[in-house]
């Protein structure tokens, strides 16, 4: 059953969700020229999960404040890179990265533009991109996020939101200041 | 014969700058040189010294934005004509209608398809 709860004002968690799967889709059939396969939004509470490979996180702010991020395994990342760039990548380098940081861009960034038309503008950081093995991310704030997994022969890759009201909302907006994020490993 | 244009591409990802590179080399679209800047700072530099014929541009970008970056270019006599076409994230009618008014030349969204690049500039160029 399609999860109804209100995510941002007029816009449900399903909603957003299908706002996440078909910006995903779009871009990875547009630029990348691969079909994923959706499967089932899951909603992840506070609590970080250790965590291995690439974590790409952008920010959003306005009257509205979050986070959007790609995260995928090593293998897959240079499997998006050899797609993306048409070169063969076997290993995590500087063009792999890059590639997942713009990947993010366009997905959460299409995302953004779905929301903006029911909370008004938004501006998007640049990406950060972390490569590693055993850390974890979480969010300072408590907060859920709409996580929607993909799978592509048998790899998985993970876009997940999470949105929270900006209660600083009625001074200037700068983008490029998302709920700050920790680190650990 | 068709003149061959040298062309300016802005983009904080290597990765898109090096996409669209590949599609301007695919698109039997007469091209020279092809000069690439990390953001507009770096772009008006190319500029100053560079004979660019065309700019393919990103919005969202540090140091200093696709859009501030347009203005000043248009503020210059000597680029007003210059062909400037914003390649971006952003896809609200109102960020559209915003790059126009500051004097884009043409505006396609991320995704984009090579066709989509091919068909912004054939009309331009």
């Amino acid at each position: 059953m399609a999860d109804e709860t209100q995510i941002i004002e007029g816009m449900t968690r399903a909603e957003l969700a299908m706002a996440i799967r078909l910006s995903t889709e779009e871009v990875f059939s547009t630029m990348l020229g691969l079909n994923l396969t959706s499967g089932d939004v899951f909603v992840e509470k506070e609590e970080a999960v250790p965590t291995s490979g690439v974590v790409s996180i952008i920010g959003l702010a306005g009257a509205w404040v979050g986070s959007g991020s790609l995260t995928c395994t090593a293998p897959f990342a240079c499997k998006l890179a050899s797609a993306f760039l048409q070169e063969e990548y076997s290993a995590v380098t500087e063009d792999v990265l890059d590639t997942v940081a713009e990947l993010t861009n366009m997905i959460i960034g299409n995302v953004k533009t779905h929301m903006e038309n029911r909370v008004g503008a938004m501006g998007l950081s640049t990406p950060t991109v972390i490569y590693g093995r055993n850390f974890q991310t979480r969010s300072a704030r408590n907060q859920e996020w709409t996580v929607v997994p993909f799978s592509l022969d048998g790899d998985r890759m993970c876009i997940q939101m999470c949105i929270l009201p900006n209660p600083e909302a009625d001074r200037s907006v700068r983008a490029g200041f998302p709920i700050p994020h920790v680190i650990s490993v | 014969m068709a003149t061959v244009l040298d062309v300016l591409i802005v983009d904080d990802s290597a990765a898109i700058r090096k996409i669209l590179q590949r599609v301007l080399r695919q698109a039997e679209i007469p091209i020279g040189e092809v000069y690439e800047a990390g953001d507009g700072a770096e772009a008006l530099n190319t500029l100053r010294n560079q004979k660019v014929g065309l700019v393919l541009s990103d919005i969202n970008m540090p140091n200093m934005d696709g859009l501030e970056f347009l203005t000043q270019v248009r503020a210059e006599p000597a680029w007003q004509k210059l062909p400037v076409v914003m390649v971006s994230t952003e896809g609200t009618h109102a960020k559209v209608l915003e790059a126009v008014e500051r004097g884009a030349s043409g505006y396609v969204r991320k995704p984009f398809t090579a066709d989509q690049i091919k068909e912004k500039l054939a009309g331009l160029l």
